[in-house]
């Protein structure tokens, strides 16, 4: 499957699961600040990309869970570096250019993008 | 008033699908408040009862231990209003289960007549993305509620234990 239409069909799971318009996905769209996704919607999108993939996506992969609540990762609203580490590892598809600048918790919905679900899918495909 | 949406289940496979009836009578209260002179069933509680029929569907999948709630309704479209004399047939399959929740489609039938298609996503709240905590006890399956399961005695190829 090609770049291209891996973000097509990428492109159709989030407007079917947010109800958005096509033009309004694009690859640099934040899912929760631009697309307006609440949380209950990332497990929607995670079943619809499992489904129109045929892909598993285990619990933690697509978004790590549990960073907010970890003192190692996270003092005050910020990001230790342990915590911004460990982001980086396991959102490898992620753009952190922004994010190295202020790594704020509140920031972070920022590194979930179309473009990053998209190279998520891509290279889970490659791997299948 | 119990809450109560589905009469009984008349087909069950776990973790597959179900198939729950409920018949509409005139003696409902809340079917002649919609519109005078003009009992109707509300749509919301045609969801309700395809969220009773895919939510217990849900939960037998892990022996009602996850605490199941009803996180979106996906899409719900109608096609026709359902009046008393009706028996409403919700038969639910469901999409994806996982240890998080679980994705269900469903149609509403009445003799065949096509009510109402309806997609919902369950979460396992205490197991959500969050890690928000939720009381221990299991505040969403009342025993009535899993007994409409139980008395179907659901058939489970890789049940480890019967229930």
């Amino acid at each position: 499957m090609t770049h291209e239409e891996i973000y097509a069909k990428v492109k159709d799971v989030l407007v079917d699961a947010l109800g958005v318009d096509e033009d309004e996905v694009v690859p640099t769209a934040v899912i929760r600040d631009d697309l307006g996704a609440e949380s209950i919607d990332f497990l929607d999108i995670m079943f619809r990309l499992e489904k129109a993939f045929g892909i598993k996506i285990p619990k933690g992969e697509l978004m790590p869970e549990g960073v907010a609540t970890d003192p190692n990762y996270v003092q005050g609203d910020k990001l230790t570096p342990a915590g911004v580490a460990m982001l980086k590892e396991k959102m490898p598809f992620s753009d952190f250019t922004e994010f190295d600048k202020d790594p704020t918790v509140e920031g972070m919905s920022k590194l979930f993008t179309v473009d990053m679900i998209v190279k998520y899918v891509e290279n889970k495909l490659k791997a299948a | 008033m119990r809450w109560f949406w589905i009469d009984r289940f008349t087909q069950f496979e776990s973790r597959k699908s179900a198939t729950a009836i409920k018949a509409v009578t005139m003696s409902e209260e809340h079917l002649h408040d919609l519109y005078p002179d003009f009992p109707v069933i509300p749509n919301s509680l045609i969801v309700e009862g395809m969220a009773q029929t895919s939510g217990l569907l849900v939960g037998e999948a892990k022996d009602f231990a996850e605490k199941v709630v009803l996180a979106k309704v996906g899409k719900a479209v109608f096609h026709r209003l359902v009046q008393p004399g009706d028996t409403l047939i919700f038969s639910a399959v469901v999409e994806q289960l996982n240890d998080i929740g679980a994705s269900i489609s469903g149609t509403v039938t009445v003799e065949g007549d096509l009510i109402a298609e309806i997609e919902l996503m369950f979460s396992h709240i205490d197991q959500n993305l969050s890690g928000t905590k939720f009381p221990e006890h299991n505040f969403v399956f009342t025993q009535q509620f899993k007994d409409l399961v139980l008395k179907f005695e659901p058939k489970r190829e890789d049940r480890e234990f019967d229930l």
